[in-house]
């Protein structure tokens, strides 16, 4: 039930899509309750749906049926220039591929969210810098994601998606792209910050055993359906 | 996004694809430079015809004379204007055309065929006076020597042809002497010998010739205004005043007297008004045919002249636009592709919170900024073009013995026409990437790899 410890609330989701003729239930009848300060972890095989969910809760994509609520926001009735504000001021992402633009230095990388945002642009550099701090990058400010390795890259983007101090972060596979060390440190880092910060995290991962460590509690999904949450450490359905 | 923060963005994804970018913004000042050679072609071809109409002194000019007068000149008359009656061209109605608005000058024609000897050989030739205003006219701009040094000198400018014929080397003229033989009217003592000495007694006048000496002083290419009056080209000018006080018998002197002119005073037989500019020419002889008078200008024939022009000159733009309309279709493709390059970055924009207006603005002012530099570039090289051409023609001209002539002419409302023009075609062109930008879906953009 949405109350005010709910971040992030999910009534009965669908989604569907046609392809070549054929429909593709990626979301099917899904409810899911997630609290504030929650770091949940949405596991399940390739195609099961979960990536389409939180393209869903992320404002990227509208359900074909049923209601997201989302920091007391009914993501249903937003028009798509209030869904473009949400997604840049309530929700924070990162991605597998981490998604930095190539030809921006960091810096630049780090600042797009806030240029979109229409902060003031005294007011940038501060923020930047501290977005930085967070994830202990700072001396290397000007230069572009290419020189830097995979783990730095993740870090960069955890910063662009903190700079505008979201409610809620959502991570598609993170780890995806890293060895299981840096991997590990990336998922450290998120886990102080949502301490930190007291953020809403939802991860997308494969990884059972790094999601059983950090993450609060295991939303398992299968075709499109939620086939078990349980608290993490927890063994959950497979 | 601020539009600070969207032309940042803008310029760093154009400064990312420099050749690309450069190439087609290339594109876009070529159709830009070609539009502007072409219409400052036209613009510089019509400047020039009608800087050598208004040289001529036929356009701001109004050619008054008689109602009953004018019959004769080749041109039916159309007599509307008749609830006004017939008025005698005389001094009082000189003096009340002066007072016209707008207008320079009022000045009768004087001109009449005499015989002129130089080096003891006699030639034939139409004298004519010039008014003094003719000397800011523009008609003497060319000529050789210089215009009278006061308006009742006795100096004379000759006709380029007509010096030809006085000496083989016309330039050596300038400074020399020349003696104008004219029949001077006199008054016959008829009536009363104390009558007004410029008034003409309707009994008549006798004819005695007359010397007078004049100092040459120019060569002109063509009289001013020439053909008006109807009696032929001059081929020698004197100052107005001059060729006024010598009397001389006209051509029409002995039609007056055989009509009977009773009025005891100077009438004339046409007059010439002058007018500030062309434009002021129609209303000037709308008044003038108000006074009872009959007036001529030809206004007319410079109003088809201009419908002419502008024909011309939108043949000449259409031409031009054809390279622009070829430029544009590069703006479509470049961006085009842009998208299809910058697909993931268009996702990775929403996903961090643009909105479709965003991403749509910042496609749109990549096109709005190769379409301004495009026309900068573009009229810069249109300029160079036409200066290549003028250049051109004027080394041909020069070889034909002509004088050079300012072929293209690129007036500052074409420069900001052709910049306006270009960023407007340009971002014509970049709404249709621009809406496809915006349209992606940012799930499919992401997944894309």
């Amino acid at each position: 039930m949405p109350n005010a410890e709910t971040a992030i609330q999910l009534d009965r989701v669908s989604r569907q899509y046609s392809m070549g003729g054929a429909t593709i239930q990626a979301v099917n009848d899904l409810s899911l309750s997630i609290a504030r300060n929650e770091f949940l972890a949405l596991l399940g095989s390739s195609g099961s749906g979960k990536s389409t969910l939180l393209n869903l809760i992320a404002g990227l994509d509208r359900p074909t049926s049923g209601s997201i609520m989302a920091q007391g926001q009914n993501l249903a009735e937003l028009t798509s220039i209030e869904l473009a504000r949400y997604r840049c001021n309530t929700i924070g992402m990162i991605f597998q591929s981490f998604n930095l633009l190539p030809r921006m230095t960091l810096e630049e990388n780090i600042e797009l969210p806030l240029r979109l945002a229409e902060v003031d642009r005294g007011e940038r550099p501060g923020r930047v810098r501290e977005a930085l701090e967070r994830v202990r990058l700072t001396h290397r400010l000007g230069h572009r994601p290419t020189e830097l390795s995979g783990g730095e890259q993740q870090r960069v983007a955890i910063a662009r998606a903190l700079v505008n101090r979201p409610k809620i972060l959502l991570a598609d596979e993170p780890t995806g792209n890293l060895d299981s060390a840096t991997g590990e440190a990336i998922l450290s880092l998120l886990r102080d910050v949502q301490r930190q910060l007291g953020m809403t995290i939802v991860m997308v991962t494969h990884e059972r055993p790094l999601a059983e460590r950090y993450a609060d509690r295991l939303a398992i999904m299968g075709d499109g359906k939620l086939l078990s949450a349980s608290e993490a450490g927890n063994e959950g359905a497979q | 996004m601020k539009p600070r923060d969207l032309a940042d963005l803008a310029f760093r994804n154009l400064r990312e694809a420099i050749l690309r970018n450069a190439l087609t913004t290339l594109g876009v000042a070529v159709g830009v430079a070609s539009l502007v050679a072409m219409l400052s072609l036209g613009v510089g071809l019509q400047e020039l015809a009608s800087k050598r109409l208004s040289q001529s002194g036929l356009f701001d000019t109004i050619f008054v004379a008689p109602k009953n007068n004018f019959r004769g000149m080749g041109r039916p008359q159309r007599e509307v204007q008749s609830d006004t009656p017939p008025r005698t061209l005389d001094e009082d109605a000189r003096k009340e055309m002066e007072k016209l608005p707008n207008v320079i000058e009022v000045y009768p024609q004087v001109r009449f065929f005499t015989e002129v000897r130089f080096n003891n050989k006699p030639f034939a030739t139409v004298v004519a006076g010039m008014p003094e205003s003719s000397r800011n006219s523009g008609s003497f701009d060319g000529m050789q020597g210089n215009f009278f040094s006061s308006p009742t000198a006795n100096e004379a400018i000759l006709q380029i042809e007509f010096a030809k014929d006085l000496s083989e080397k016309p330039a050596s003229l300038l400074g020399q002497d020349l003696a104008l033989r004219y029949a001077e009217r006199q008054a016959l003592p008829a009536n009363d010998d104390s009558s007004t000495p410029s008034g003409e007694p309707s009994g008549g006048f006798s004819v005695v010739p007359k010397e007078l000496r004049l100092k040459i002083v120019g060569i002109v290419e063509t009289e001013p205004a020439a053909g008006y009056g109807g009696y032929g080209n001059a081929r020698l000018l004197m100052p107005l005043s001059t060729a006024s006080t010598l009397r001389a018998a006209q051509v029409n002197d002995l039609r007056d007297i055989v009509r009977d002119n009773t009025a005891n005073k100077t009438t004339y037989p046409s007059l010439s008004v002058r007018a500030k500019s062309p434009s002021q020419v129609e209303e000037l002889e709308t008044s003038i045919k108000a006074m009872g008078f009959a007036a001529f200008s030809l206004l007319d024939a410079s109003k088809s002249l201009r419908t002419f022009f502008s024909v011309f000159d939108l043949l000449l733009g259409i031409f031009g636009s054809l390279a622009l309309a070829v430029a544009t279709l590069g703006i479509v493709n470049t961006l085009v592709m842009a998208i299809l390059e910058r697909r993931r970055e268009i996702g990775v924009l929403k996903a961090l919170g643009a909105a479709d207006s965003d991403v749509q603005q910042l496609f749109f002012v990549e096109a709005g900024v190769m379409g301004l530099f495009g026309g900068l570039f573009g009229v810069l090289f249109g300029w160079l073009l036409g200066r290549a051409i003028t250049f051109g023609t004027n080394v041909y001209l020069k070889r034909q013995n002509l004088n050079p002539i300012e072929l293209s002419s690129v007036p500052w409302w074409l420069v900001i026409v052709a910049i306006v023009f270009a960023i407007l075609v340009s971002l014509a062109a970049g709404l249709y990437p621009a809406s496809r930008a915006a349209k992606l879906n940012p799930v499919d953009a992401l997944r894309y790899e």
